[in-house]
């Protein structure tokens, strides 16, 4: 089941999936999906990303592919619902978008091993993880300057069962920037897998509901600009939308 | 009198109460208790932010290697790291030694509790945004190269003990010299000011809160020393912050604790 958190007329809503552009919410109304305010499926708790975890996306960057995880972790100050914004700052040169899996853990977790990772996982949803190349700096890097800016990290539209998911190690990414597909890849081809992180993170500290991990983007992130509408899409789970906004500089300025 | 929060072992919400002049005894709901005789949960609500590299000796350390790679050049922006929230415990809670490790480092800290939604804050008013001050052992696997976040090294279960209180911002005056002292088993290892930050309380909200939004109840530490103390099984650590309070814990070997736990269940 999927499974989204609204505003509808004054006040949040559990909404579930119903026809084209319809939306039904708990108390079973039918709204139209432009009539709500999508938050992020939940709160989460705390959130892990991965950096350089697709070979090809670590070779777009001049990285060598990483021999451990890259992790690094984000606030909830970061995190927008689908339909949000996210300012590119003025004076940044390249902003870009990263469609990531992000897989939601649904219980207290210790020690798993990668046998027993999918146990621990609720469901899925996407993430849009922007960075801001021009504040990236080496220390602790990517930093939180990049990484945990307000609103600059889109979750959602749904939160999906992980039963519902059959493989979450072989799903399709795609990126569009104004309807132009500009980013394409498949979750099969993460360096670190699903059972891999849950292994990895859990082996020395606990993960508990609500916890969070993005895995990483593949190839083809190119700058956006201001105005321009992002929608980062995974095979079964859905298409989360996202606007840039900020100061319009044109070229040459 | 010092109004302090403090939350109470087995309580949903921190509740106000003061500490007397001596700094032994705890009053609250008409009751007085000797501070060691009551266990404490964490305080804090909220996300803790550490910082790195904000004391100016902690920087100069790392010396001509900031022009180098894999850094060349120093720090502009805050470096901050999330302690998230496995790590939070509080005041007499044992802090974990890993299996496989002999030794951590401890970091003494002031945590700075952040009362109200402070976003694009000016310097001048940044205290405005404070609801007030507590004692943070910001622990971590030592780790030479920063280069990369060190989540393996400072996110571990109990790596942040906090407490035992948050001390109400009016009872303390200005946070720009406060004295950081640090025992292991009762022989005094580091001491330092917070007259030494590259950022001090003011200018580091400030700089923060530029392009994230700290809410009622986050944790902003305001870095840790240069020379911070290692420490070993069975050590016992006790950070005073002046004006703010004591906090003590112990290090115990991961095993003795999950030992402990098994047998409760």
């Amino acid at each position: 089941m999927k499974k989204a958190r609204v505003v509808y007329a004054g006040a949040v809503h559990e909404a579930f999936e119903a026809s084209d552009g319809l939306l039904k919410l708990q108390d079973g109304r039918i709204v139209n999906e432009n009539d709500v305010q999508w938050l992020t499926p939940f709160e989460p708790r705390t959130v892990f990303a991965l950096g350089l975890n697709y070979a090809d996306h670590a070779s777009e960057l001049a990285f060598n592919a990483p021999e451990e995880p890259l992790v690094f972790l984000k606030g909830p100050n970061t995190f927008v619902g689908h339909r949000g914004e996210s300012e590119r700052p003025d004076g940044v040169t390249f902003m870009h978008y990263e469609c990531e899996l992000a897989v939601v853990i649904g219980r207290t977790a210790r020690n798993v091993k990668k046998e027993d990772a999918y146990d621990v996982v609720a469901g899925y949803t996407i993430a849009n993880d922007y960075a801001f190349r021009d504040l990236l700096e080496n220390y602790y890097r990517p930093n939180l300057r990049v990484k945990n800016r307000d609103y600059c990290t889109p979750l959602g539209p749904w939160f999906t069962d992980a039963e519902d998911v059959d493989d979450p190690m072989n799903l399709q990414l795609r990126t569009y920037v104004n309807g132009e597909l500009t980013q394409e890849g498949t979750t099969a081809n993460m360096i670190f897998d699903i059972p891999g992180l849950i292994e990895y993170l859990s082996s020395f500290m606990t993960l508990g509901e609500g916890d969070v991990i993005l895995t990483g983007t593949p190839k083809g992130t190119v700058n956006v600009e201001p105005g321009d509408e992002v929608v980062t899409e995974i095979e079964g789970l859905g298409r989360l939308t996202s606007t840039v906004t900020g100061k319009k500089v044109t070229a040459g300025e | 009198m010092q109004k302090v929060r403090v939350r109470l072992a087995g309580r949903e919400h921190a509740l106000e109460a003061s500490v007397d002049p001596t700094g032994s005894s705890l009053m609250y709901e008409g009751v007085q208790q000797n501070i060691e005789e009551l266990q404490y949960d964490t305080v804090v609500s909220g996300t803790v932010y550490g910082t790195l590299l904000n004391f100016k000796g902690a920087l100069a350390k790392m010396g001509e290697e900031v022009y180098q790679d894999p850094y060349k050049k120093p720090p502009e922006a805050p470096v901050l790291y999330i302690k998230p929230r496995n790590t939070l415990t509080s005041h007499n809670r044992p802090v974990p030694l890993p299996e496989g490790s002999d030794t951590l480092q401890a970091g003494p800290t002031l945590g700075v509790v952040i009362g109200r939604t402070a976003s694009k804050v000016q310097k001048e008013h940044a205290l405005d945004y404070v609801l007030g001050y507590t004692v943070v052992n910001d622990v971590t696997v030592p780790h030479e190269s920063v280069f990369r976040p060190a989540v393996k090294h400072r996110a571990r279960d109990g790596f942040c003990p906090i407490g035992p209180w948050i001390v109400e911002k009016d009872c303390l005056g200005s946070p720009d010299d406060l004295t950081i002292r640090c025992w292991v088993n009762g022989r005094l290892v580091q001491e330092n000011t917070t007259r030494s930050l590259v950022r001090n309380v003011r200018q580091l909200i400030a700089d923060v809160t530029e392009f994230m939004t700290l809410n009622e109840g986050d944790t902003l530490l305001v870095g840790v020393a240069e020379d911070p103390p290692l420490i070993k099984a069975g050590d016992r650590v006790r950070i005073h912050v002046e004006g703010v309070g004591i906090l003590e814990n112990a290090v115990v070997p991961e095993a003795e604790l999950s030992a402990v736990k098994g047998g409760r269940s």
